[in-house]
């Protein structure tokens, strides 16, 4: 072979494995291409990928704000999640902001308004354009609450230790002026960079058999409403037309259920009141129950279901937590009938619930949406959004509402409810004491308003006591609390 | 007459006309010359390594700007260390190899320049700093690499004389293969028996075998190129090589199944063999030798298959990545789905240097560093890289073109596949083109040898392209 053939001859094997190196390199483009452009979004919703989760923390996550105070907020931490969520008030605020955990997911405003808190919302976007054109790292907005910290306060001073629930409103508008559940928790340790801390107190707080990490006000097992449910009866009797104030009822000291065994009797173990009949006024005030039995029987399931649902019983509201439905049984057999009249049975409410019936009362009639969120501020303190008040409906006319009123300061003045007399404050109320069935302790229940000059606050509080104890009822240890929560809104 | 058909290298001219025709091809040598005129080449490299100066020195600052929002002086000095030893190695070239390759060298540099500002990245995120970050030893280590290929471009003034130490150049890559095996110095590290350690410094002479043996394929093949070339039967209308000389390939085969099965280390296997089929193809010309490798590759690896366990679990690995079982077994997909969810959150951009979170994934600055700057500079910066690596394997490539004679055009040749075949191995195991298997990614990964070794093999390529003269253009 010449030179010249020889280069010729091996010209083309080389050629031949440049192109098989062309073809590899092809191959290197594509599997590259099918990762980063075309599955990355798939990639990116992957629970195994901790980049995300990591991402997520990753936002300077705005602060909650209630009064001015931060009562979550972001500073910086020297780890790979460059900030630490804290959460300066503890467990006060710990089920209004629940937490933003790692591994353990999320509760509270923190996961209700997370797309504001990072900053992600729609409402944000045209800051999210700029701040990738800038190549600034996106913060969120904060979020200002609408509850009131001395409100918030009085009502953990005054339920302590004791398991329960307090809920405030504005009933003008359906801010959310107080939401304590107790117990309570720190939210500090889930905002732990250790998956493992996380777990640990999530499962500790899990195993505890009072349940603290559950916010009785809206959610969970609810409540046996007992006698604070006839605020609703009430309302659905002088709705009705059939009833007045003054309508009379038979007043036995004992009333056998027909086709039962069961004999229902007054909280007095008496007749209500000397006569032999009754009102209704005077039933209310003194919180009878047969008089409220026969009510039921006579009012029927359906008109009493009717107000139920107009109050929004068996509607989920997301203020913007989500609050579960309170339920009024369907298909019910009469004696079962007559024992929802005063609140027994199947009846089922959220704390938040009562707090809504009452304030649409001391509201002429007109139920506000509950809600949390005040305003939400970008970081250069731009208003993004700020909730308007919402009608979500009007559970009884203006006249109900007014005689209802007037029953319910009645009860505040000379009935069960005295213990939440407030001097120069116009203040109505109902007590409750809710039986759970046999060994279980009652609920004891406050729920009413108070009213000075043109400010006005509604309040439900519920406590379960661990055992019964003889003279500790509703007007004792709830009426109290409620008073204390009602003097707080009015003196701030 | 037909005088502008006389062949080239036709002798002296005897008359006015062919006199006439020579000096018109004078002058096209001339205008050749010209082209390729040394000082404007060595000024066109000094260009372009200013260029990747510029790239490496930026990746740097950029990565400790993004990752600690300050900047200090230490990505500076990594980025002079790589500018003042790049810069020597061009001012050698510049006396003893004037008309190199103008490419290589500045490819290289960028190269390994990304790979600095990674590692320090990924020390960053480890938060060591001083002699126990790796980006201080990476940069150490490209300052011996880049004196041993200055010794070695200074040393070999004649690349040929390599061809006449081919058996030499064997018994080397035969001693640096199984020298992890000699008990005392082996250490085995993730399973693979391919490290020596001696003190506190580990080293892979495998990474250094290869050039060994592609000279040693080289200078063999160069001599046997005619014989190998003989046809024996037609076997389905290949025609096979004859029965006795096959020999050569068995043993080499036979070596890297030796490797596969005592060393565990399938991406080396597979890279050797690679590397003697393709320079055997390119030396004969006959794509039987292709089948025959290919069945060979094929009987080997259904043998390892059924028989090593760590082979299947590789597999397994690469096919059921995401299954939820593989993904937690030890030894199963963590790592690759890990690499994969960083270059997907990098997307078409990336991260930006310094802003992902590339540590996540086990051994993010030297087997996964590829995904870690897949994460930070996105698809666009891995179709950078990929391009920089096809860049240097055609300038290699181009060599075998347009190499003199045929040991420069095979040395060439395979020097440039075995390292288009190691990126391909390692993009493509960790982009799950192909299984996942351990190599090291050529001048980007944390590691001396890896580094050396590449580095010696560009010192090669500039030697042998120092040696095209005038048989071409730039």
């Amino acid at each position: 072979m010449t030179d010249a053939s020889r280069e010729q001859s091996m010209r083309r094997p080389i050629r031949r494995v440049s192109t098989l190196l062309l073809i590899m390199f092809v191959g290197l483009f594509g599997s590259s291409t099918m990762i980063q452009a075309v599955q990355a979004d798939a990639l990116q919703a992957d629970p195994r990928n901790t980049r995300t989760l990591y991402d997520s923390f990753a936002v300077e996550r705005g602060s909650i704000v209630v009064d001015g105070v931060q009562v979550a907020l972001s500073t910086p931490s020297n780890d790979e999640f460059e900030w630490q969520r804290e959460y300066p008030m503890g467990p006060l605020y710990a089920h209004v902001t629940g937490y933003n955990s790692l591994g353990q997911g999320s509760r509270g405003i923190e996961d209700a308004m997370n797309e504001e808190l990072t900053g992600t919302a729609n409402s944000q976007f045209f800051d999210q354009v700029l701040a990738t054109l800038t190549g600034e790292s996106p913060a969120g907005s904060s979020v200002e609450l609408t509850i009131d910290a001395q409100a918030q306060q009085a009502a953990a001073d005054a339920l302590g230790d004791r398991v329960g629930a307090v809920v405030a409103l504005d009933p003008d508008t359906g801010d959310v002026l107080a939401m304590y559940s107790s117990p309570t928790y720190d939210p500090n340790p889930f905002a732990s960079h250790s998956t493992a801390a996380v777990t640990e107190v999530y499962d500790r707080l899990l195993a505890d058999p009072q349940d603290p990490l559950h916010n009785r006000t809206i959610e969970g097992d609810q409540f046996t409403p007992g006698s604070v449910f006839k605020v609703l009866m009430l309302s659905a009797a002088l709705e009705s037309g059939q009833f007045t104030l003054d309508s009379e009822f038979e007043n036995p000291a004992e009333l056998q259920l027909p086709q039962s065994t069961h004999v229902v009797r007054n909280a007095s173990r008496e007749t209500c009141g000397p006569g032999e009949t009754v009102t209704l006024e005077t039933a209310f005030i003194l919180s009878c129950n047969i008089p409220f039995a026969q009510l039921a029987q006579q009012l029927g399931a359906d008109a009493i279901a009717q107000q139920a649902a107009a109050f929004g019983y068996g509607q989920t509201l997301d203020i913007p937590l989500r609050v579960q439905a309170s339920s009024y049984p369907s298909d019910l057999n009469e004696p079962n009938l007559m024992l929802t009249g005063f609140g027994q049975h199947d009846v089922r409410v959220t704390p938040m619930q009562i707090a809504m019936t009452t304030a649409a009362i001391a509201n002429d009639g007109t139920m506000m949406q509950p809600n949390m969120v005040d305003r939400v501020l970008a970081p250069n303190l731009d208003v993004i959004s700020e909730p308007e008040p919402t009608i979500l409906g009007n559970p009884v006319s203006a006249e109900v509402a007014a005689q209802v009123r007037a029953s319910m300061e009645l009860g505040v003045q000379e009935g069960l409810a005295t213990n939440a007399q407030i001097d120069g404050v116009t203040v109505g109320g109902k007590t409750g004491t809710a039986e759970r069935g046999e060994g279980r302790s009652f609920n004891l229940w406050f729920t009413g308003y108070g009213e000075l000059d043109d400010q006005s606050v509604a309040v439900a509080v519920v406590v379960v006591p661990d055992e019964n104890i003889v003279g500790d009822t509703s007007n004792v240890i709830a009426a109290p609390i409620g008073r204390a929560v009602i003097e707080a809104v009015l003196n701030s | 007459m037909t005088h502008q058909a006389a062949p080239r290298d036709q002798a002296a001219p005897s008359n006015a006309l062919q006199t006439g025709i020579v000096q018109l091809r004078d002058v096209t040598e001339a205008i050749k010359v010209r082209i390729r005129n040394p000082a404007k080449l060595r000024n066109l490299e000094l260009f372009l390594l200013i260029v990747a100066w510029v790239i490496a020195g930026s990746a740097m600052v950029l990565v400790q700007l993004g990752a600690l929002q300050t900047v200090d002086l230490f990505p500076l000095q990594l980025a002079a260390g790589l500018g003042v030893l790049t810069l020597a190695l061009h001012v050698a070239l510049r006396v003893v190899a004037r008309e190199a390759d103008a490419i290589i060298l500045p490819v290289a540099t960028a190269l390994n320049g990304l790979g600095i500002a990674m590692i320090y990245r990924i020390d960053i995120a480890d938060g060591v700093t001083g002699w126990d970050a790796a980006s201080m030893r990476q940069i150490a280590w490209t300052g011996v690499a880049l004196i041993i290929a200055i010794v070695a471009i200074i040393v070999v003034r004649n690349h040929r004389v390599l061809a006449r130490f081919r058996y030499l150049a064997m018994a080397i890559a035969f001693l640096l293969l199984i020298l992890p095996l000699m008990p005392g110095i082996g250490r085995t590290i993730n399973g693979a028996t391919v490290w020596i350690g001696i003190g506190p410094f580990s080293f892979q002479p495998g990474e250094l075998a290869k050039i060994a043996l592609a000279i040693f394929f080289a200078g063999y093949l160069m001599t046997a190129r005619d014989s190998l070339s003989v046809v024996g039967r037609k076997v389905l209308g290949v025609r096979f090589p004859r029965l006795r000389d096959l020999g050569p390939i068995l043993v080499v085969w036979a070596m890297c199944m030796l490797v596969l099965v005592f060393q565990r280390d399938l991406g080396t296997s597979v890279l050797y063999f690679g590397l003697f089929l393709v320079m055997i193809y390119v030396a004969t010309g006959r794509r039987s030798w292709m089948v025959i490798g290919v069945g060979l590759v094929a009987l080997g690896g259904v043998a390892a298959y059924l028989s090593l366990g760590y082979v299947q679990r590789r597999i397994d690995a690469w096919i059921h990545a995401f299954d939820q079982s593989v993904y937690e077994a030890q030894g199963g997909s963590f790592q690759i789905v890990q690499g994969v969810f960083g270059m997907g959150q990098g997307g078409l951009l990336g991260t930006g240097l310094g802003l992902g979170r590339p540590d996540i994934t086990p051994y993010a600055n030297s087997d996964y560093i590829i995904p870690s700057l897949g994460e930070e500079l996105g698809l666009a910066g891995i179709f950078a890289i990929l391009g920089l690596y096809l860049i240097l394997v055609s300038r290699g490539i181009r060599i075998g073109f347009q190499g003199p004679d045929d040991f420069t055009k095979l040395l060439g040749v395979g020097l440039a596949f075995v390292i288009g075949l190691q990126v391909f191995i390692v993009v493509g195991g960790v982009t799950r083109l192909i299984p996942l298997t351990g190599l090291t990614t050529p001048f980007l990964a944390a590691g001396g040898s890896s580094l050396l070794a590449n580095w010696l093999i560009v010192a090669l390529l500039l030697r042998l392209s120092d040696s095209v003269r005038g048989r071409g253009i730039v």
